[in-house]
């Protein structure tokens, strides 16, 4: 027979004000199991949980039911208390009458009655609850870091600091991401390769730290602790132990025409390339798109001059697979293309470019070795126009974003003020909605490119761009002198919306991680977990949340880091009991569970049932994975025959509460 | 003449605009082709409807001079369509009695021989009742 204990907070007058406690606790002395009630003024204070603790041990209760605030304030607390005393913890039950009744009710009447229904409904789930042990799990302590820009590449570093190993795996045939591309940074202007490529190197360098670069994550499977991941290490055709990236064969391929996507296409490189002089690995690849040889099967160049015998160019992918505690996620962003923005004329004009073309433009390993020249003709331009918000803040979804971009405004007044400290004769002008400058020295920055620099800041957005002859027609309005502009420019540089980059969706998939409509990773709880995905294990670092700039991805890289470091610092995960398991005798093998579950708890298993007349009968039943369950309780909703059920949330359970409350 | 609180009502509903998802980034006024001959520009109509300013509007001549070529409809980044507030209060001028912008008696001294006859039709679709 249950023995039940229940414990009436007052909660100071936070409940005593509406709730008649005192009858709360005589009127369930006569509920079923229940061999003790009182009520205390704070019953989460030491005296109160001694309290508890004593009626415990004296009345030998086998359950007990505190009335108190919402579960989610003092649950833990409660359980604890318990297990103090020598009672499972899952053999309490909180009745919420604080935020659910005192606190929306102004009639003491109403408020005691609603108090003593909750408190039975309480009082029936504890009569059918039974003592749970939560699971343990073990924890690789090997962390894998998705991505590596600046926020990958800061996150595996903080990891690696703290003695724990880590992966990351890039895309591309070299760490840095977008800020490699950059030129200066703001607030500061200090120039974007001085502070990144250092930080490269010392990824590079740590004995903590692999880099796959030109790689791919493939498959992801596993739970928080134990993720088996599949990464596929693209075929680069060169020996990458071997090479020494002197860069000969770089110089000797005979294509040429290949567009540079690091200078954004504004130059060619050649088949067989290393990104950046600073690229880690320094390691060529050849681009099997291009390259005469893996094509053709005539050229050979590249193989002839190296000298360290690195090229193969019967190279195959290479598949690995291997275990990793955590996993960040750091995708970064691409900007938007301009294809539907046809007014601005970015298809038509050479001169017409994106911000990201003007960072290659001013930088000086860029293709014009930092000499502002106009693309078309690589003459100087005396007129620059910059448009902001080009795709962000735009409600028509098939041509931009809905969001703002939030580093735009920024990089905006870098280059207007880059451009007017090296060339004083440019005129330059921003069109811009409004100036959003947030953060530290920000606004400082942009007032500077107007009171200093004498930028053009102009209220209003361009409405078209036309080239004409070897200038661009540029009609806009200036909303402040209610005009409409005509400038006569000679380049003009689109703030070009940010979004997620395109892998995002796949990898969010493998990681059943949640996205919001943008294709941002969502984060556990947008102000209070922001780093971590509500997939345990998963965390988020960078652009690929939402768009920010380097300080902001920075820090953002170190708390993702943080997090993965108390989960490889444990060595065994304690799970949560109250979580769903499936009766096999029950079990249709329907996948309607399966299908619900949003962290890929659920498998099937073809499972030997003995028949009772001795034959064995093969059937495919529902399994769940104790260390992913997250018990959400949505398999046990779409289950159809009831084979699913939540521990500690029994559907006996709920309905014994239900019966309570309507009696 | 006109109810001041009805007709920004009617005007918003007879257009179907929702002035207030305007953000004033003003890229209707700078696409605007007739811009210069407009006393009250595109970004203009929206924000004097939503402010429930629409009687200068009435009374100016610049809801003749829209051409309807639907630029700021679709340049604007928040969907607005500041043309059919044109449009509507063009509307509510011409469905009083006598308020025609173009009469048949008009038309004889304006015409011109490479004026197709299409343009006359659609001109008295535009301008009168």
């Amino acid at each position: 027979m249950p023995r039940i204990g229940v414990f009436v907070c007052w909660c100071g007058s936070n409940i005593a004000g509406t709730v008649d406690v005192s009858t709360v606790s005589e009127a369930v002395k006569n509920e079923q199991g229940v061999v003790f009630s009182t009520n205390y003024q704070y019953m989460c204070s030491q005296s109160g949980q001694d309290i508890i603790k004593n009626a415990i041990r004296k009345h030998n209760l086998t359950g007990i039911v505190v009335c108190s605030c919402s579960p989610r304030m003092h649950e833990a607390t409660f359980r604890k208390t318990a297990a103090a005393a020598g009672l499972n913890p899952y053999m309490v039950e909180i009745a919420n009458i604080r935020e659910q009744c005192s606190w929306v009710h102004k009639d003491m009447l109403t408020g005691t009655q609603k108090a003593i229904v909750l408190t039975k409904a309480a009082i029936a789930k504890v009569n059918l609850n039974s003592p749970l042990t939560p699971g343990e799990s073990p924890v690789t302590k090997r962390a894998l870091v998705i991505g590596g820009g600046i926020a990958g590449i800061q996150t595996a570093l903080d990891i690696a600091d703290a003695g724990f190993p880590v992966d990351i795996v890039e895309t591309k045939p070299t760490i840095g991401g977008k800020m490699a591309q950059l030129d200066k940074t703001f607030p500061t202007l200090d120039c974007a390769a001085c502070i990144l490529t250092p930080k490269m190197v010392d990824a590079a360098q740590n004995d903590k730290i692999r880099i796959y670069s030109y790689s791919e994550v493939e498959e992801v499977n596993g739970f928080v602790g134990n993720f088996d991941v599949k990464i596929r290490r693209k075929a680069r055709y060169v020996k990458e132990e071997l090479c020494t990236g002197c860069g000969l064969c770089t110089e000797k391929c005979p294509q040429k025409k290949v567009p540079n996507e690091f200078n954004m296409g504004m130059d060619n490189r050649r088949a067989i390339y290393i990104p950046f002089a600073q690229a880690v690995p320094k390691v060529a690849t050849i681009d099997a798109d291009y390259c005469t040889m893996l094509k053709t099967g005539k050229c050979g160049v590249c193989s002839k001059v190296c000298t360290a015998g690195a090229i193969d160019y019967k190279q195959k992918d290479e598949i690995i697979t291997e275990r990793y505690g955590a996993i960040v996620a750091a995708t970064g962003f691409n900007p938007i293309s301009m294809d539907k923005f046809d007014e601005y004329a970015y298809s038509q004009s050479k001169d017409v470019i994106t911000s990201l073309e003007f960072e290659r433009l001013t930088n000086a390993a860029g293709p014009t070795a930092g000499k502002l020249l106009r693309p078309s003709d690589g003459k100087h331009p005396h007129t620059v126009v910059f448009v902001q918000c080009v795709g962000s803040r735009c409600a028509a979804a098939e041509k931009g974003k809905e969001y703002c971009s939030k580093i735009c405004c920024m990089y905006t007044a870098k280059h207007a003020m880059l451009i007017r400290d090296k060339y004083p004769d440019v005129e330059v002008y921003v069109f811009y909605i409004d100036v959003r400058t947030p953060g530290k020295n920000f606004d400082e920055f942009y007032r500077r490119a107007v009171e200093e620099y004498g930028v053009h800041y102009i209220k209003g957005m361009v409405g078209k761009v036309s080239p004409e002859g070897d200038v661009l027609k540029v009609q806009a309005s200036d909303l402040i002198a209610n005009k409409q502009l005509h400038i006569d420019a000679d380049l003009v540089v689109l703030a070009a919306a940010i979004e997620p980059d395109k892998s995002a969706r796949s990898l969010a998939t493998m990681l059943t991680a949640s996205m919001d409509t943008n294709d941002f990773f969502t984060e556990a709880h947008p102000k209070l977990r922001p780093v971590e995905s509500p997939t345990a294990g998963v965390f988020l670092s960078g652009a690929c949340q939402g768009p920010k700039d380097i300080p902001e991805t920075v820090s953002q890289a170190g708390a993702a880091a943080s997090k993965v470091i108390g989960l490889l610092a444990k060595d065994k995960l304690i799970g949560n009991p109250c979580i769903a398991h499936s009766d096999e005798m029950m079990c249709n093998g329907c996948s309607s569970c399966e299908r619900v579950c949003p962290y890929g708890a659920i498998t099937y298993v073809n499972k030997e049932f003995r028949m009772p007349d001795r034959t064995t009968l093969v059937r495919r039943v529902a399994s769940v994975n104790e260390a992913v369950c997250q018990g959400c309780g949505a398999c046990t909703v779409a289950c159809p025959s009831g084979a699913m059920d939540l521990r500690g949330f029994t559907a006996q359970q709920i309905m014994s509460e239900v019966d309570a409350i309507c009696k | 003449m006109h109810n001041k609180d009805n007709v920004t009502e009617r005007v918003l509903r007879i257009s179907g605009v929702n002035a207030r998802r305007c953000m004033k980034c003003g890229k209707c006024s700078a696409s605007c082709p007739s811009y210069d001959e407009m006393e009250y520009h595109p970004h203009q109509f929206v924000y004097m409807v939503e402010s429930g300013d629409v009687e200068p509007l009435l009374n100016s001549r610049s809801i003749y001079k829209c051409l309807t070529c639907f630029a700021c409809v679709d340049r604007c980044p928040r969907g607005v369509e500041p043309v059919k507030l044109v449009e509507a209060i063009r509307l509510e001028v011409i469905r009083e009695q006598g308020a025609n912008h173009l009469r048949a008696d008009d038309v004889p001294a304006k015409i011109d021989e490479d004026v197709p006859q299409q343009l006359l039709v659609s001109a008295f679709r535009k301008y009168a009742k």
